[in-house]
């Protein structure tokens, strides 16, 4: 491996769970924080961010519940980000099931400038009927969606109304059209709990990011999902994302399955088109083989 | 450089696959780490550690890499003449459950058992927290160490060295930051639950504390030993190399310095 070769490895990676802030996120330094992600992204080697902007993050209404006004600044900020780095990020289109009419515009408003996928948060339990004509528009779409979760919900959390596994599985058997990411297995609470409970509901594709790093983690997602439902992740901390890029190359993988973890299900659930240097990076490596 | 926070054994909260001496020596080569020093998982549940250690030198034994760090009990009868029969025996650090074994942050005994610590010449290693608090057990209420017990402990007397392990920023700045440089000097921290980027604490934490004041330790069996490699992988360019401190140079000479304190202290 030379200097210059990613520390995650050279072929094509996509980081489908991550976040930008903006002006009006309430932090004087989100320019910078920003650019600490795409320079960390640039030295791990991640082909794409899939991102989202979570409407103020609790600025001016709270992060899991967002306003529709921060919401559609959130999703302006984030598709301008989008239009400037377009050769590495993409984009989800973040909505509030509770207000109905804007989630719907947002999203048609949000497709029409880019987003390639869906983000909710925990602003609604996954279940509830609210999330339906949503998760139709999604369908219509074929737009995927990014949905916040808490692994094992054993209690009200403050500040969220969370949603576990089981809930997402409850949304997911009723839009079968639409492909699911659970967000962050390793971001809080119990994953071992969430694996049984969408292992049957082959529409939910759950992401590995989170600060969380436990050892058996992701041997026991790749044993209960196989490699065509794990999807590699960042979220809030690329450093634990770079530990589970290197852990996937000791665990006993093979290349298929590391590069369906890696890239290839992103490509499946938002469309090869979205991703174009991850297609030639494939090609040109198919082609030297 | 070695691994200042490993264990052997199973966890009372989930399935940890192969908690073995044998497998961490083969990981600890893979990550290019020269030893770890060693705790027996269970024991930060149990009431007497003295079976617990037991168990533990008789683990490790066998594997020169694994320097054991049995845990001492201050408020257990006969701790003292606990401490020097595991230094004499070797023991690299001690380690301490202040939270498991409901002590509060100002407890004499715990200030004690650091006291002694220092002076036989070996760090007291303490931990945070073994998993996230948002997965934890229902019937795992110990909590978190605080940011006073440290202080606490750290200002017990100019021997103190305390190997803080698990923390994560706002706990290490509450901390090193009510104490006074001299205090600062005592306490070394791992970086295993600080974040790296796009927040990049642990880029902020070696401008601010300063690199030395940190050790590698990976929480394996518990963690992917791979994540503080990658965190320190990450820096910015500016940090690099990082200058962190070599936890096996705070225990230096401790095979000799510490058998001969021991039989000062039975």
């Amino acid at each position: 491996m030379t200097d210059d070769t990613p520390l995650g490895g050279g072929s094509p990676l996509i980081d489908a769970h991550a976040h930008f802030y903006h002006a009006e996120a309430g932090r004087a330094d989100w320019a910078r924080v920003n650019q600490v992600r795409l320079r960390a992204g640039d030295r791990i080697g991640i082909t794409y961010h899939v991102a989202s902007v979570l409407g103020s993050y609790g600025h001016t209404s709270p992060t899991y519940f967002p306003s529709p006004a921060d919401l559609t600044r959130g999703n302006d900020a984030m598709a301008a980000l989008a239009d400037a780095e377009a050769h590495r990020v993409r984009w989800y289109v973040t909505v509030n099931p509770n207000h109905t009419a804007h989630a719907l515009t947002e999203i048609d408003r949000g497709v029409s400038r880019g987003a390639i996928g869906i983000k909710l948060l925990a602003s609604r339990r996954a279940h509830d009927p609210l999330l339906d004509p949503i998760c139709e528009r999604a369908a219509d779409g074929s737009l995927p969606v990014l949905h916040h979760i808490w692994q094992h919900r054993t209690r009200e959390w403050p500040n969220q109304e969370v949603s576990d596994g089981r809930d997402l599985s409850r949304l997911a058997e009723r839009h079968p059209q639409v492909s699911f990411i659970l967000a962050h297995l390793g971001g809080g609470g119990d994953w071992a709990h969430t694996l049984p409970a969408v292992q049957a509901q082959s529409n939910i594709f759950p992401d590995l990011s989170g600060s969380g790093v436990d050892r058996g983690m992701i041997d026991a997602a790749l044993d209960a999902l196989g490699s065509e439902r794990v999807l590699w992740a960042c979220d809030v901390t690329m450093e634990t994302g770079l530990a589970k890029l290197r852990a996937l190359d000791v665990i006993g993988l093979g290349s298929d399955a590391r590069a369906n973890v890696r890239w290839r299900n992103a490509s499946r659930l938002f469309g090869a088109h979205a991703f174009p240097r991850c297609q030639s990076a494939a090609s040109a490596a198919a082609v030297g083989s | 450089m070695i691994d200042c926070a490993a264990y052997i054994g199973p966890y009372p909260f989930r399935h940890l696959p192969h908690p073995e001496p044998e497998v961490l020596v083969r990981v600890l080569e893979r990550e290019g780490l020269l030893g770890a020093w060693v705790g027996y998982l269970p024991a930060a549940w149990h009431r007497d550690p003295l079976p617990g250690n037991e168990t533990l030198f008789a683990a490790i034994d066998a594997y020169p890499a694994l320097r054991a760090a049995p845990v001492v009990r201050p408020d257990w009868p006969q701790w003292e003449r606990m401490l020097s029969d595991v230094v004499s025996r070797g023991a690299a650090a001690i380690r301490a459950y202040p939270m498991q074994w409901g002590m509060g942050p100002h407890d004499d005994d715990m200030r004690a058992l650091a006291m002694a610590c220092g002076q036989l010449g070996v760090p007291l290693v303490l931990t945070v927290r073994f998993e996230d608090l948002r997965q934890r057990s229902a019937l795992d209420v110990a909590g978190d160490l605080t940011a006073a017990h440290v202080r606490s402990i750290a200002r017990a007397g100019p021997a103190v060295r305390v190997v803080v392990t698990g923390a994560g920023r706002d706990l290490l700045e509450e901390t090193h930051w009510g104490l006074t440089p001299a205090e600062q000097g005592r306490v070394f921290w791992d970086f295993a639950w600080i974040w790296g980027p796009p927040e990049d604490h642990l880029a902020h934490l070696f401008r601010t504390v300063g690199p030395e004041r940190f050790v590698y330790g990976t929480h394996w069996p518990l963690r992917l030993t791979q994540a503080p490699r990658a965190n320190l992988d990450l820096l910015p360019g500016d940090l690099q190399p990082s200058g962190i401190s070599d936890a096996s140079a705070l225990a230096a000479g401790s095979t000799s310095r510490t058998r001969e304190g021991a039989r000062r202290v039975r």
